[in-house]
């Protein structure tokens, strides 16, 4: 990214440069005062210290889809808890970057608990011993609460959360849970984390083509910000009345459950297929039995 | 901006997935039906769905000393469509801006498109509460604007997330005319018997607790998704959602008797 801002004089020399502030074209520009102080070289403080606080963990993932509605909390719930389960020693955290419309809250079941602040930190909510969680949702006084931001408080807020959260010892696993879009959150998020390695992308999607046609959105994004990706996930295939089985695999475990749809998209895509989870398999309508 | 767009509908949703697009479709087809010139705006910027619910994908949009024209849906020229789908190469491009670029293209879009004569415009939007929320309604504000549906669905995690829409609208002074509950139960094709998927009444209870008028439950309907692209009020009228689909228009467009019909 260039850091020549959009409207700056015509010959700026960008405000990371050794002459910033100190060029012709730099006199009478409202920010020579700013550039020729040497503060706009120093390098990023908020990544500095996301990175202090999340480079020993050692995989991140992000959750993502395009599209609204397709289960990206309930998946990242199910994907944590099983990360958790399956190792009391692995420690999981989940972050839900979802600042407008938080889930994790609900869907982990620790709806009135409150964040508090220590010394070190924000103390997350511990959901096990060795399941942490942090969402917006716990700052907020009412659930009628609404968080009317536009981005650039947005990316400040996320920003806290990647640097201001007491995690405890090291984590093995930091998952992600983002909002729909290709947006101010997704892009804060890729920045802050990019750097320190380790980061792959879970796309979620269900059978639809307008659900397709959103997480392809996805796809490209993911492309252009250099993010991998570990794998597609297609929820909600069938549906099985008032029971359901859950069967997950993790990108892990490559287990392919289903040929389907989703496998034809996903070679037309170019991704490589990791695991699919297959929610609610098979739809019986509780009456007729068909 | 907006001239000659007589009312201003905007539907909203905190929650993602929950029918925003496929209720302001359907909205739009039925007040065609009903012999209104329509307008269908989408500002979901990074995941646009109108071009696709309407069979419109591949049309591109042209432009005139007036503005932009938009894309019609027949040759009558009574439903007008623009969404940044039209604006796209290829439909696997992801749009990956932040908030300030977002506004720009919403701003652009109200005010540099050439609606010529609308009866109702209906505002499709993305899930939360943020910049292309705060974007549009700034710009409505001083708009003949009716108010706002909201869409939810009965699960606890959509409503809550409708709740948060609801401060919103109540914040910024939009009215809200209504909320929809879409999915609330799957009727089987072969006995008729309805399931309730994702629970129900949810969207009824928060409509009696926000004190808001509740404007029907919609259930998950195959025959609406099998041709979006049609009202669900001519392709089946007899059926739930056209029933539903018939009254929430009957009182939009009761409520203003001003509007001629043509």
């Amino acid at each position: 990214m260039s850091d020549k801002p959009d409207d700056a004089p015509a010959h700026c020399p960008g405000t990371q440069s050794e002459t910033a502030g100190k060029e012709s074209a730099c006199q009478g520009c409202p920010n020579q005062g700013l550039c020729s102080s040497g503060a706009t070289r120093g390098p990023d403080l908020g990544a500095e210290l996301v990175k202090g606080r999340l480079a020993s963990v050692k995989h991140k993932l992000l959750v993502l889809s395009g599209k609204g509605g397709v289960g990206k909390s309930t998946f990242t719930s199910l994907l944590a808890r099983t990360l958790a389960a399956e190792d009391s020693n692995r420690n999981v955290a989940i972050v839900d970057v979802d600042l407008c419309g938080p889930s994790m809250p609900r869907v982990m079941g620790v709806l009135d608990e409150q964040i508090h602040h220590s010394g070190s930190g924000w103390s997350p909510i511990y959901v096990e011993d060795n399941l942490a969680l942090m969402s917006i949702g716990f700052l907020l006084a009412s659930p009628d609460d609404a968080v009317i931001w536009r981005g650039p408080k947005k990316n400040g807020m996320i920003q806290q959360f990647l640097s201001e959260v007491d995690w405890g010892e090291s984590l093995d696993f930091l998952v992600l849970d983002t909002p729909p879009g290709t947006s101010d959150e997704h892009l804060s998020v890729v920045n802050y984390l990019k750097q320190l390695g380790g980061l792959s992308a879970i796309i979620l999607t269900t059978p639809q083509e307008v659900a397709l046609l959103d997480v392809r959105k996805e796809i490209s994004f993911c492309r252009k910000v250099g993010v991998k990706i570990a794998g597609i996930v297609e929820n909600m295939s069938l549906f099985l009345g008032g029971l359901s089985a859950i069967i997950l695999t993790t990108p892990q475990e490559v287990a392919l459950l289903d040929v389907r749809k989703e496998i034809s998209f996903c070679r037309k895509v170019g991704v490589k297929i990791a695991g699919i989870v297959e929610n609610m398999s098979l739809f019986v309508c509780p009456k007729c039995k068909k | 901006m907006l001239d000659g767009v007589k009312h201003i509908i905007l539907v909203l949703s905190g929650k993602g997935g929950v029918g925003k697009s496929t209720v302001s479709t359907q909205l739009a087809l039925g007040l065609k039906e009903s012999g209104f010139k329509v307008g269908l705006l989408d500002v979901d910027i990074c995941g646009p769905s109108i071009p696709y619910l309407l069979k419109l994908e591949g049309h591109e949009i042209h432009k005139c000393p007036e503005g932009w024209v938009p894309v019609y849906t027949d040759e009558d020229k009574a439903l007008a469509v623009m969404s940044i789908g039209f604006l796209l190469k290829d439909r696997n491009d992801g749009i990956v801006w932040r908030g300030p670029k977002k506004t720009a293209m919403i701003k652009t879009f109200l005010s540099d498109i050439y609606w010529q004569d609308v009866d109702y415009l209906i505002v499709d939007t993305p899930p939360g509460t943020s910049d292309e929320h705060i974007t549009v309604m700034e710009n409505v504000k001083s708009l003949p604007c009716d108010g706002a549906i909201l869409v939810t669905t009965p699960q606890a995690v959509a409503i809550e997330d409708v709740r948060k829409e609801l401060t919103f609208c109540r914040k910024t002074g939009i009215p809200i005319l209504g909320i929809v509950e879409n999915m609330s139960g799957f009727v089987c094709p072969s006995c008729q018997d309805c399931t309730n998927i994702f629970s129900s009444g949810g969207g009824r209870s928060l409509s009696e607790l926000a004190n808001v008028p509740f404007l029907g439950t919609l259930p998950i309907d195959p025959n609406v998704s099998k041709s979006p692209e049609q009202s669900i009020i001519k392709t089946i009228p007899d059926s739930q959602t056209a029933t539903v689909f018939k009254s929430i228009i009957e009182n939009l467009t009761s409520q203003k008797p001003t509007v001629s019909e043509s």
